[in-house]
């Protein structure tokens, strides 16, 4: 058995291994030609590793390599607004289902390629939706602009997915990207909104392996928990250091376990009081545990982003975090105990992790 | 004929591709179409949809600052400079 760990840092994509226990680690890369990644990714059905990438100098576009790292290729043929006259500055979040890839653009809009990331089309920019006229005017957006980082599909139905609108909220279509339905009844926003069915600022959006009605975020503002497929929110802060975070991860096999890591909501964006911790909910956000034997506990101003937290899949699951300083914890018991198994990468943009056999 | 010459960052996309070339174009823009044929989507890479070159791309053609419609002469000298930028 094989634990492949997807590193995506603003110098490339770097892959770590270890065995089922995760206890020795190895290291590969950097990959992606040194490319500020975004989101690395694997296809189980395909076995490819797929990063969504931003050069400065050459533009956006999608790394892909079918042999776990050892060569890759560089696409963005389709990652395009060409008739819509729309600006595609950044591929943010990529996401591989029902034998296709999809990616999340800023500005908002999500691609499909059925190809292998070879090449890529148009599937929706969300047209129609209350105020979607602004969300492209420069003058309504905030430092970061207004994305569209983050895709959701479901596991059972193809056409059935939920995209995140940076500053805006969540949407569901359940026909493949031709309509779509807000799904923030109930989250927190501590602004004014000019639409009651969106402006709410989702950071990060999971839903449980195995109830998949059970959906869990990060918000700006609050962690929230739905039990209905996103139609309604309950906020589950209460017990949590801070209501600001961005990294999220569901328990493979219990509905009702959770893992957040919160931060600082001012610029520090970093984790409190120096001391390293990931909290977890084993009863779907009426407490949280904090989790720290391992991390450093003091003068430890981490931050991890978005995409920057993952779980396996293993009987016991393992816990696997990266910071905006270059390091990377793992956990092979559930987050009861950590261990630093990288130290000096790039700042790290996202971690995700694979259980392949053999 | 030109004679081009790539940034560093481009030839490790590409494979077979160097970093100074000689090719006919009438402008810069035929130009990265002659590249476009040979190194399929290098193009994507140095323009934008407009087309337009990419904000961080420059190119100088006989040591003056060019554009996508920047004519070439036979032995005009075409650099490809990618923005001294980043850290």
């Amino acid at each position: 058995m094989r634990t492949v760990l997807l590193v995506g840092t603003r110098k490339g994509c770097f892959v770590m291994e270890s065995d089922g226990d995760r206890r020795d680690w190895s290291m590969r890369g950097p990959y992606c030609d040194g490319w500020p990644i975004y989101h690395a990714v694997h296809d189980a059905e395909s076995g490819s590793i797929y990063a969504a990438a931003a050069s400065e100098w050459h533009g956006s576009g999608v790394w892909r390599s079918s042999d776990l790292g050892e060569s890759w290729k560089l696409s963005s043929e389709g990652l395009s607004y060409d008739d819509t006259g729309q600006k595609l500055s950044k591929i943010s979040g990529l996401t591989a289902a029902h034998g296709r890839v999809l990616a999340g653009a800023e500005n908002a809009g999500v691609f499909e390629s059925r190809d292998g990331a070879a090449t890529w089309s148009l599937l929706s920019t969300l047209e129609g939706q209350p105020g979607r006229p602004d969300w492209n005017d420069p003058a309504n957006q905030p430092p970061g602009h207004l994305g569209l980082p983050a895709m959701l599909p479901h596991p059972d139905d193809p056409a059935r997915l939920w995209a995140v609108v940076q500053g805006v909220g969540i949407f569901e279509t359940t026909d493949d990207g031709a309509s779509w339905t807000p799904r923030n009844r109930g989250l927190r926003a501590d602004w004014p909104r000019p639409h009651d069915e969106i402006g709410f600022c989702v950071h990060k959006l999971v839903m449980s392996p195995v109830d998949h009605d059970r959906l869990y975020q990060q918000n700006h503002c609050g962690m929230h928990r739905s039990d209905d497929g996103g139609r309604s929110w309950t906020e589950i802060t209460e017990g949590l250091p801070t209501d600001f975070g961005f990294a999220a991860a569901a328990h493979p096999h219990d509905r009702d376990t959770f893992y957040v890591i919160p931060l600082d909501p001012g610029h520090g964006r970093c984790m409190p009081d120096g001391h390293a911790s990931v909290w977890r909910t084993r009863d779907a956000g009426s407490s949280w545990q904090r989790l720290d034997e391992g991390l450093p506990q003091q003068n430890a101003h981490l931050g991890v982003l978005r995409e920057g937290m993952a779980i396996d899949s293993l009987d016991t699951p393992g816990l696997y975090f990266g910071t905006s300083t270059g390091q990377v914890f793992a956990s092979a018991d559930e987050g009861d105990s950590w261990s630093e198994i990288a130290s000096y990468l790039p700042a790290i943009s996202s971690v995700e992790v694979a259980v392949l056999d053999g | 004929m030109a004679e081009l010459h790539l940034p560093i960052t481009l030839p490790t996309l590409f494979e077979d591709l160097p970093r100074q070339l000689d090719i006919e174009a009438a402008t810069v823009n035929e130009a990265f179409d002659r590249l476009e044929e040979r190194w399929p989507g290098i193009r994507d890479r140095l323009v934008v949809p407009g087309p337009a070159l990419r904000p961080h791309i420059n190119v100088f053609v006989d040591r003056e600052q060019a554009g996508l419609e920047t004519a070439l002469a036979d032995g005009s000298r075409v650099d490809v400079i990618a923005a001294i930028s980043g850290g």
